[in-house]
């Protein structure tokens, strides 16, 4: 199929969907009473019941089962998640991966909650805190090639164009290849992904410190605090909520990173995480019943951090 | 405990032209309660918060006891201060929430909480003690926010309209036991309020602020019979005194049909025209043709008394400066078993010795 001939098809099943659509808030407008209601609100539930269905659930089914069939002979059974757990190659997966999912929440919320506490009320604040927040706007492959230019690496004799190996030329120490220096390559890697999520989470706790009322803090004026003390009793208990939040959905969110470490490493340099693991096994390795024994082992591991985050939430409510 | 002295303390907010507290002097003595009084905007929040140290002096300074505490931290100044919506911390238990000074001062456990349940007992919150401010009552938090202040024996209370939030009812109950809980503890308070009905039931001595100028600093009782101004003498009592411009003729002043009997020498720099205010429990009906005019607009009839409210014919209302547009009706105070009745004209003058005069142009007091 040509192009334009993809894009008229694409025109066409937009306005199937537009038809049907409006087909069927037409048709629920006609009821009324108490029944009416009610089929209106189907009308409405319903057809995204259906996509999620066919579009979530029935998939994930598909995968779930998947996980279990081997590769080789074609048999359902634990295979696959004995790899995961004995193969070298993978422990060090599950090893990176659990270091990304510590490290760049509490990096990410610790560096944007000081920095949201230094900026706050100074006369540059909005500046400051725009600065910071940019890099959210940045695509992850984006990022992720800013990021390779900073630890690029050119042999000593010639001139860096790297910024960290410039610096460290400059400075007299020989310069590195930064995304090859096992095991340190992983953490610089996560570097990326805090630089990213800083912003974020500053942002959130900046609004949670503004929301403290005024005469709580100057209430702990009276009391005599100092600003340690300030942090410690009055600030932290009242954004509490906030920062967690913060650090359950930016470890969700570094559960699933994928663009990083495929544009910085593709995984290699023993740098790869779970994400970008199932790629390889379903893309390069062809084992579809590993990869999809991988995406079952992510889902599983978002699943408390999401409970965790939803019980707080009711917490609060 | 402690005297507090404001000496010219002065306040300018960045970007405003005018001082939002105009060198303002005020001597506090030990042990006194002290009313700031005055309309919304009039500078008795800020004072407060300059005493607190919450809000900078641009000039003058302030000092407590014999020190000078112009340029301390508030933590420095040893003020409690309770706050209009209480501010209490939110994640605390009560006991936490009025023992937090003390363990910031670096108290030890037992003595905090030997003090922490002697004030509860005093305001009657020893069961709360271990609930979150979330699962109190208004009145329950105004009192742990009254507790707070107390745990920590200050040289002097700062109170901030503690009893704004509060109903009716509750106001007025609470306003009786802070007054006497202040007579026993004996502490210097500082009190803020719009409400001149608390200023005069609470305080030692009310001061009146308006536009950041202190305008008279008296007893209650004082201000109610001796108003240095024509603000004063609109703010202080409810309903508000009467005021009516009316000429000066010879011997003493203009009031309908009559004269009122004024001295000499307080119309001598007078000018040809002045107020005169008269309350509204100080009138006196009289016979036809006797002083003023007045048809009579409404009847309130509270029992044992009743207030007319009526226009007088030939004066014209003076507008205090407090807040009003329209013409305020002349109102006054009559027997409540036989008012008169809406539509009728009656004609009134003030009794002998109450009538309070001004001058017109600057609106200071002249006479009596």
């Amino acid at each position: 199929m040509s192009t334009p001939e993809k894009l008229g098809l694409m025109l066409f099943a937009i306005a199937i969907f537009a038809v049907v659509f409006i087909g069927i808030l037409l048709l629920a407008a006609r009821f009324s009473g108490r029944t009416g209601e009610r089929i209106q609100a189907a009308s409405f539930v319903l057809p995204t019941l259906l996509f999620i269905l066919v579009g979530l659930i029935y998939p994930a089914l598909l995968t779930i089962r998947d996980s279990f069939k081997e590769d080789a002979g074609g048999g359902f059974g634990l295979a696959n998640y004995v790899d995961i757990f004995t193969q070298e190659q993978n422990l060090i997966v599950l090893r990176n991966t659990a270091l990304w999912v510590i490290l760049v929440p509490v990096l990410a919320t610790g560096i944007g909650l000081l920095y949201a506490l230094v900026v706050d009320r100074t006369p540059w604040e909005k500046v400051a805190k725009a600065l910071v927040f940019l890099p959210m706007a940045i695509s992850m492959v984006g990022a992720s090639i800013i990021w390779k230019f900073v630890y690029e690496y050119k042999p000593s004799f010639r001139d860096q164009i790297g910024v960290l190996n410039a610096v460290l030329k400059t400075v007299g120490i020989e310069p590195k290849q930064f995304l090859l220096d096992v095991p340190m390559n992983t953490f610089y890697l996560i570097i990326v992904m805090v630089w990213i999520q800083a912003g974020f989470a500053m942002t959130i706790l900046s609004a949670a410190i503004k929301a403290i009322p005024d005469d709580i803090i100057e209430a702990s004026q009276l009391d005599g605090v100092n600003p340690v003390q300030r942090f410690r009793y009055v600030t932290m208990p009242a954004i509490r909520p906030a920062v967690v939040v913060v650090l359950t959905t930016i470890g969700i969110g570094t559960l699933k990173v994928f663009d990083i470490v495929r544009t910085m490493t593709g995984g290699q340099y023993e740098t790869s995480i779970i994400a970008n693991e199932f790629y390889d096994a379903f893309f390069r390795y062809n084992r579809p019943g590993l990869a999809a024994a991988f995406a079952v082992l992510l889902f599983l591991l978002v699943i408390p951090i999401v409970t965790y985050n939803v019980i707080q939430m009711r917490k609060d409510a | 405990m402690a005297t507090v002295k404001f000496d010219n303390a002065t306040r300018v907010y960045p970007g405003n032209d005018s001082p939002s507290v105009d060198q303002l002097n005020i001597d506090i003595e030990d042990g006194e309660f002290l009313v700031l009084v005055g309309p919304s905007g009039c500078g008795k929040s800020t004072s407060l918060r300059m005493l607190a140290g919450l809000e900078e002096v641009n000039d003058g300074k302030i000092w407590i006891g014999d020190r000078d505490v112009t340029d301390l931290s508030p933590k420095d100044r040893d003020v409690a201060m309770v706050f209009q919506n209480y501010a209490l911390y939110p994640h605390m238990s009560v006991a936490e929430n009025m023992g937090f000074a003390l363990k910031i001062a670096g108290e030890d456990k037992a003595q905090i909480r030997e003090r922490v349940e002697e004030a509860a007992k005093i305001l009657d919150l020893t069961q709360f003690l271990d609930r979150k401010p979330k699962a109190l009552s208004g009145g329950q938090r105004q009192r742990v926010a009254m507790g707070r202040a107390i745990v920590r024996s200050p040289q002097v209370f700062l109170m901030d309209e503690p009893l704004s939030n509060l109903d009716a009812k509750l106001r007025v109950q609470t306003r009786t036991q802070i007054a006497s809980l202040q007579r026993r503890l004996g502490v210097t308070t500082v009190y803020v309020t719009h409400d001149q009905v608390e200023a005069m039931t609470m305080g030692d001595r009310v001061a009146l602020l308006k536009d950041g100028i202190l305008q008279q600093c008296d007893s209650p009782r004082r201000m109610y019979d001796h108003p240095d101004n024509v603000f004063v003498a609109g703010f202080i009592g409810s309903p508000a005194m009467n005021l009516v411009s009316t000429p000066v003729v010879d011997g003493g002043v203009d009031f309908g049909t009559t004269t009122l009997q004024v001295e000499r020498d307080a119309l001598a720099e007078a000018g040809s025209r002045v107020i005169v205010g008269i309350r509204p429990e100080d009138v006196e009906l009289t016979s036809e043709g006797d002083g003023m005019a007045i048809v009579v607009d409404v009847v309130e009839e509270l029992g044992a008394d009743a207030y007319i409210y009526g226009s007088a014919e030939d004066a014209a209302q003076v507008d205090s400066g407090e807040d009003d547009d329209g013409v305020k009706p002349f109102i006054a105070r009559v027997d409540g078993r036989r008012p008169p009745r809406k539509g009728e004209t009656i004609y009134i003058k003030p009794q002998e010795g109450h009538l309070h005069v001004f001058n017109a142009e600057s609106g200071h007091r002249i006479g009596h």
